[in-house]
């Protein structure tokens, strides 16, 4: 491979934004017919490097070389006229249209008068989509795919050029194993096509499984590239936050109370069935499962944003209907949303009333905003949350993703709520704030509130649960206590492999 | 943070700094275009100024808190003209015709009462059926102002009461009355927007509703009190207006809508919501009233002042862009 030459050189890139050095001197190489990860924390500087790649950011220092050759690039579009080419995680594909205009959108072959060449768009467009090998069609509209299959089209698009080099960025986000595994044979295709590839994903499980080498980014430096075959995930977690990550088993537990929320046959149409489970006072309940196994729907139902089709909701032992958030808040159940900046932050509004907002009008005598009662709110959570703000006037938009999570879960924490619901609770949040929301997630347990938490990430539901739910497909496949738990038996659990155990 | 500081001093004076200009240009250009020897900054004529602006202005107040809220309203001009009719017929009504000027306060009622009701139908559509306040209202400016067209066919509605006229015309401290009552309008929503809990979640509910419905907050009701707020001062800058005019037309109040939501939008309020003060859309107020008055002293006939007023409308949204655009790309790491 040393003596081929690499299909994309990036030498010594820096790109600076007033007060923050974003880029510092990075460079790395992709060789044709590699897989190349590409891997840092949030705010390493991954994005800022793929912007500066697709021109959209013009470096201070460095060059892209190309096949040896310095270019600079102006837009994405340019970029891709040089052969190189993203596929988004955010698909930006028109979805009225059909899949061979999309592919070819702004650059439709053309007969005279500018009409366009239907019969010659189709038949280019399936020979690509044959390559591709899917069970789709050059006339199929868009939005009728599944998403698996509209980022196929992104990648079929990719197809039209010489592509030189493609960037994959957290291509898996929202696929299906059985997806990955078809996404995976594209990429290996390409790969064999000698086409150079990087690819950026948090997903270790994936990168050991597909890339040749990782290059790691910490606060826009390159701290160093690593072999695949030759490393672990635990030198590679070094290498992107300078320590190793405590997400060991948790094995404390704190003294459980009385049950605090009882749920029994829940179902929701075909979302979930049948589910039953109970939290205790100082107890941290995890759900872990796929991506639409039904977890996050459960938390929604709680909270009284979807309506049960049957079964029973009791809190301290009493029957309750949840019809409303507002309901669900006076009833003392919240939920800290998956989607922090979608749906549990007023982004243009600041700190302090953000963490009120649901008590506002409790605060209040009369119409008028207590300010003052506000205020005293916001600085005692605070300090016991430290969140790491100049003041309360500060724009929520503007903290970092864990200061944010921390006024979220202040915002519940100052009403005292009996079951605290955190969907996701570390998405999109660097590591080293991780642990933090981890710790503060076991100290609330300790200070007896009943917590649920909804995880994707397996060391994440491992490291704070006193027990776990396993769920597959709208079920729950079994209970696991934090001594019985193994890795292997969470993973076929929610696989489905161990429908016929003991379902608890 | 002195960047920041900056660049929110600007986004809020901006339109203060205008009017500064438009003041300066009109007087200097007054000077060698004017037919009239008046000056453009004579009292008078300022005075004047501010009781014009009363009408839109009003309504503007109203559309600052639906447009905070993420809503639009379109009837507006419909329901001015409804509550207007409603207002001088009721006057003439036989069954008050023993109350002497008491007919007054009971016409006003009747007016404002209109103005809430058809706010309120507005409102529980777009609570109920879910339906974008844009189209419910589109639909309701039709639907409104045909019944203007039923009530009275294509003939005005006139009722002059001479009591009402002087109440109309008088100058307190020298304001006329409908100044006072702009003013007084826009205080206390301005108190509305930034002291109150009903304020607070309206910009919560337009910033992001998703986040506001997960905190508890019941967005349907406070978008009908919204509703109900903008019917009710429509109805009151009818009511205003109509007490010295004495005599609507059924065509009164068209385009009303575009005038309040351009001078709103002027003020900086965002069409998507969870972000406006009222304090700016009053200097968007002024500043269009502003530019209609000095475009005619300097001799401008009326489809000039709509070019002009157009033009400046769009640069200053194409201003606003720009500068947030860049404020966005600063922050983004």
């Amino acid at each position: 491979m040393t003596e081929q030459k690499p299909a994309l050189r990036l030498e010594g890139i820096v790109k600076t934004f007033p007060g923050v050095r974003a880029l510092d001197g990075v460079s790395f190489s992709v060789m044709p017919g590699e897989v190349h990860a590409l891997m840092g924390e949030n705010g390493a500087g991954k994005s800022t490097l793929m912007k500066v790649l697709g021109g959209i950011y013009q470096p201070e220092e460095g060059q892209i070389i190309v096949e040896e050759v310095p270019t600079v690039m102006t837009s994405p579009l340019q970029a891709k006229s040089k052969g190189i080419v993203f596929i988004h995680q955010e698909l930006s594909l028109a979805e009225e249209l059909t899949v061979a205009e999309n592919i070819y959108l702004g650059e439709l072959p053309r007969r005279s008068f500018g009409r366009v060449d239907w019969a010659k768009l189709y038949a280019q467009t399936d020979a690509i989509l044959e390559k591709l090998k899917v069970g789709f069609n050059a006339k199929t509209i868009v939005g009728d795919l599944s998403i698996a299959n509209q980022q196929m089209v992104e990648i079929a698009r990719a197809l039209t050029v010489d592509a030189k080099a493609v960037i994959f960025d957290e291509p898996t986000a929202s696929l299906t194993d059985a997806e990955k595994v078809v996404l995976f044979e594209v990429i290996s295709d390409l790969q064999s096509q000698g086409v150079g590839i990087i690819y950026i994903s948090h997903r270790m499980e994936e990168i050991f499984k597909i890339t040749d080498r990782i290059s790691v980014l910490r606060d826009g430096s390159y701290r160093g590239t690593l072999e695949t075959r030759k490393t672990n995930e635990e030198e590679v977690t070094q290498l992107m936050i300078g320590r190793a990550l405590d997400l060991s088993r948790n094995e404390t537990h704190h003294e459980m109370g009385d049950i605090a929320l009882e749920v029994r046959n829940l179902s929701c149409g075909d979302l979930f069935k049948d589910i039953s489970f109970e939290v205790r006072r100082g107890e941290v309940l995890g759900f872990y499962g796929l991506v639409g196994a039904g977890r996050t729907e459960i938390a929604e139902t709680l909270f009284g944003l979807r309506d049960p089709s049957g079964g029973t909701i009791l809190l301290d032992g009493t029957e309750v209907r949840v019809s409303s958030p507002a309901d669900a808040i006076s009833k003392g159940i919240s939920l800290v949303p998956e989607d922090r900046k979608g749906q549990g932050l007023v982004l243009g509004m600041n700190c302090r009333d953000n963490m009120t907002l649901p008590q506002v009008g409790d605060l209040s005598s009369g119409p008028f905003v207590a300010t003052s009662a506000e205020t005293e709110i916001f600085d005692k959570y605070k300090d016991k949350l430290d969140i790491r703000t100049p003041g309360w006037k500060q724009t929520v938009g503007n903290l970092s993703g864990g200061n944010q999570q921390k006024i979220v879960i202040g915002k519940w924490l100052s009403m005292h709520p009996k079951v605290l619901i955190v969907d996701e609770p570390t998405r999109g949040i660097d590591v080293g704030s991780k642990s933090e929301i981890h710790n503060l997630i076991r100290e609330l347990a300790a200070q007896g509130y009943a917590v649920i938490v909804v995880s994707s990430e397996m060391p994440e539901v491992l490291h704070v649960s006193d027990r776990i739910v396993a769920m597959f497909s709208g079920k729950v496949m079994r209970t696991f206590t934090s001594e019985e738990v193994t890795e292997e038996s969470l993973i076929q659990a929610i696989s489905g492999i161990t429908a016929t155990d003991k379902v608890a | 943070m002195e960047a920041g500081k900056l660049s929110k001093f600007l986004k809020n004076g901006a339109i203060w700094g205008f009017i500064v200009l438009e003041l300066i240009f009109f007087s200097v250009a007054g000077e060698f275009l004017s037919l009239s020897d008046k000056a453009f900054m004579d009292v008078d004529n300022m005075l004047l100024l501010l009781k014009q602006s009363a009408p839109i202005g009003i309504i503007a107040m109203g559309m600052t808190i639906i447009m905070v809220n993420g809503n639009i309203d379109l009837s507006v001009g419909a329901i001015f003209a409804l509550s207007a009719v409603i207002l001088l017929d009721s006057m003439t009504w036989a069954v008050f015709a023993d109350l002497g000027d008491w007919v007054i306060p009971v016409s006003w009622t009747l007016a404002l009462l209109t103005g809430v009701v058809l706010g309120a139908i507005n409102g529980l559509i777009v609570w109920k059926t879910g339906v974008d306040a844009f189209i419910v209202t589109l639909g309701s400016m039709l639907g409104f102002r045909g019944l203007v067209f039923m009530y009275n066919g294509e003939n005005p509605t006139s009722s002059l009461n001479w009591t009402l006229v002087d109440f109309a015309e008088a100058q307190f401290l020298g304001f006329h009355t409908a100044t006072w009552f702009l003013a007084v309008v826009t205080l206390i929503i301005w108190y509305v927007m930034t002291r109150t809990v009903h304020g607070r979640n309206a910009y919560a509910i337009g910033d992001n509703r998703e986040a506001a419905v997960n905190a508890g907050i019941k967005v349907g009701p406070h978008m009908l009190i919204n509703f109900m707020i903008i019917g009710f001062l429509a109805a009151l800058s009818a009511v205003v207006f109509y007490s010295e005019s004495g005599s609507v037309n059924p065509n009164d109040g068209q385009l009303y809508e575009l005038w309040v939501i351009t001078a709103v939008v002027l003020g900086g309020t965002k069409l998507t919501g969870g972000a406006g003060s009222i304090v700016s859309t009053l200097g968007g107020v002024l500043a269009i009233q502003l530019l209609r008055k000095g475009l005619g002293h300097i001799g401008a006939d009326t489809s000039t002042v709509n070019l002009v007023i157009g033009l400046i409308l769009i640069a200053v949204l194409f201003l606003d862009r720009q500068l947030n655009t860049k404020g966005k790309e600063e922050l983004k790491i």
